[in-house]
């Protein structure tokens, strides 16, 4: 006589599970972060040089700011997958009865986390180290509705092509290149938005078409993950 | 596709192109503004269109792929893959060429369509690369068949919010082609054709190639054992022939 295998927990359940293993391996041993916002702060500096401008303002300031953080963000996502693969995470999962989409939502919002954190440094950084017009609440407020924009864009191609570039044997060379065209229309969403956001005579509106062309991208491509994800972990 | 069908199709793709550049040379009314260099419209304009819906097709046969579990759907979308590549660096060539004679430059930043063109280019440049690097043949054609879904799908993504920065300098080409004279819209469908069925055609002898390579490495194999063949890595999709 057997007891009655107890019912498989629910998606929610595993994403959040999943996610908890996420944070605390980064916070029991930052690496991904770390790495993250001191390249963010590196490519800063590189900028200052590179444009040999102190300041910068509109448009270019726009475009520093999302090549910035769009580098940082490559980094994350080549590290994103590396644990599962190489400690047998992967198996551990696929040995379990539960949703493999949950993996996806959960390696997204770890990745959106992560940026989030990230650009809780790099944003001030920028702001404090090259944009001419100094921080507003308007311009804070636009800033943080296009990243929250851009960084859902970010996750979930970056989860995606994390996935993909893991089993091939020339992962870090991958994941840049499949990465930033991919991403490229959420980039130009990005550039545009915050170029009216960093004018020097104060912030202006956001261009509602980029919005809403952002907004498209993450929802079809969140929409093409989640269709997608379930043949990137058969084994 | 059988010989025979193959060499029909073959002489008609062969004289589709022939009537449709022979239409736009000697019958198409010659542009009022940029004279000879605007026939090279005829060319670059198909070549565009076919390369895009070969990357869409390859999107639908990497679906059939994941849905079937089938390697011949693989072997299609890369050989559409394939050939569209290709076609999207005549692409860029024409349309630098003529950039360069109608607008003073071999390149335009701020012109949606060719950048949104180039941005999809770059993305499809690295499908062989992805191909390569994954040696496990199965994975590499679920791998790639993600790939190919996740690109297809991003095509017309791409041009909408390319375009949305708007510029009016490329002419707009599916609104535009009906504005264009009568015998101008005859010569450019007949070319349309004709790249069409160019598409079709290498497309159908890649296809009966690599099969044909497959059964080959079959016969092979039945006669040498399997030592007689090394394992060799390849980014092309290797068909199972018994």
């Amino acid at each position: 006589m057997s007891a009655a295998p107890p019912p498989p927990p629910s998606t929610r359940a595993v994403v959040g599970a999943l996610l908890r293993k996420e944070l605390r391996l980064e916070l029991r041993t930052p690496q991904v972060i770390p790495a993250m916002a001191l390249f963010s702060i590196s490519t800063l500096v590189v900028f200052h040089f590179s444009l040999q401008a102190d300041t910068v303002e509109g448009a270019l300031a726009a475009g520093v700011l999302t090549v910035t953080l769009l580098f940082s963000a490559i980094l994350g996502v080549n590290r994103l997958f590396v644990a599962d693969h190489e400690e047998g995470g992967f198996d551990g999962f696929l040995l379990a009865p539960v949703d493999r989409t949950a993996m996806l939502v959960a390696k997204a919002l770890a990745l959106g986390a992560f940026l989030v954190v990230l650009e809780l440094i790099a944003v001030p950084a920028f702001a404090f180290m090259l944009l001419e017009p100094g921080l507003t609440g308007t311009m804070l407020g636009q800033t943080v509705a296009t990243l929250a924009l851009a960084d859902v864009a970010i996750a979930v191609v970056g989860t995606l092509v994390g996935a993909l570039a893991i089993q091939t044997r020339a992962r870090d060379l991958i994941v840049p290149l499949i990465a930033l065209p991919l991403l490229l229309p959420a980039i130009i969403g990005t550039a545009k938005l915050l170029a009216p956001t960093f004018a020097a005579a104060g912030a202006e509106a956001l261009p509602g078409r980029w919005l809403a062309i952002v907004g498209l991208y993450d929802l079809v491509f969140g929409l093409l993950a989640y269709a997608v994800f379930d043949f990137l972990l058969e084994d | 596709m059988s010989g025979t069908r193959l060499r029909a199709l073959s002489v008609a793709t062969v004289v589709t192109l022939i009537t449709g550049y022979a239409l736009a040379a000697f019958v198409a009314p010659m542009d009022a503004d940029q004279g000879f260099i605007q026939k090279i419209f005829y060319l670059h304009v198909p070549m565009a269109i076919v390369a895009l819906c070969g990357f869409i097709f390859a999107g639908l046969c990497a679906i059939a792929h994941l849905r079937t579990d089938d390697a011949k759907w693989d072997l299609r979308a890369y050989v559409a893959i394939h050939i569209s590549i290709i076609l999207g660096v005549g692409v860029l060539l024409t349309g630098a060429i003529w950039a360069k004679a109608s607008w003073g430059h071999y390149w335009v930043w701020d012109e949606p369509t060719l950048v949104s063109f180039l941005i999809i280019f770059l993305l499809y440049a690295t499908y062989t690369p992805l191909r390569f690097s994954i040696e496990d043949r199965d994975k590499q054609a679920r791998y790639a068949s993600v790939f190919a879904i996740t690109a297809g799908a991003f095509v017309p993504l791409n041009f909408l919010a390319v375009r949305a920065a708007t510029s009016l300098v490329h002419p707009r080409t599916l609104s535009s082609a009906d504005n264009l004279p009568g015998a101008m819209r005859t010569a450019f469908l007949v070319c349309l054709l004709g790249m069409t069925l160019l598409y079709v055609l290498l497309w159908q002898y890649e296809i009966a190639h690599k099969t044909t390579v497959a059964q080959l490495r079959a016969l092979k194999r039945r006669l040498a054992g399997d030592e007689g063949l090394r394992p060799r890595r390849s980014a092309a999709p290797e068909l199972q022939v018994r």
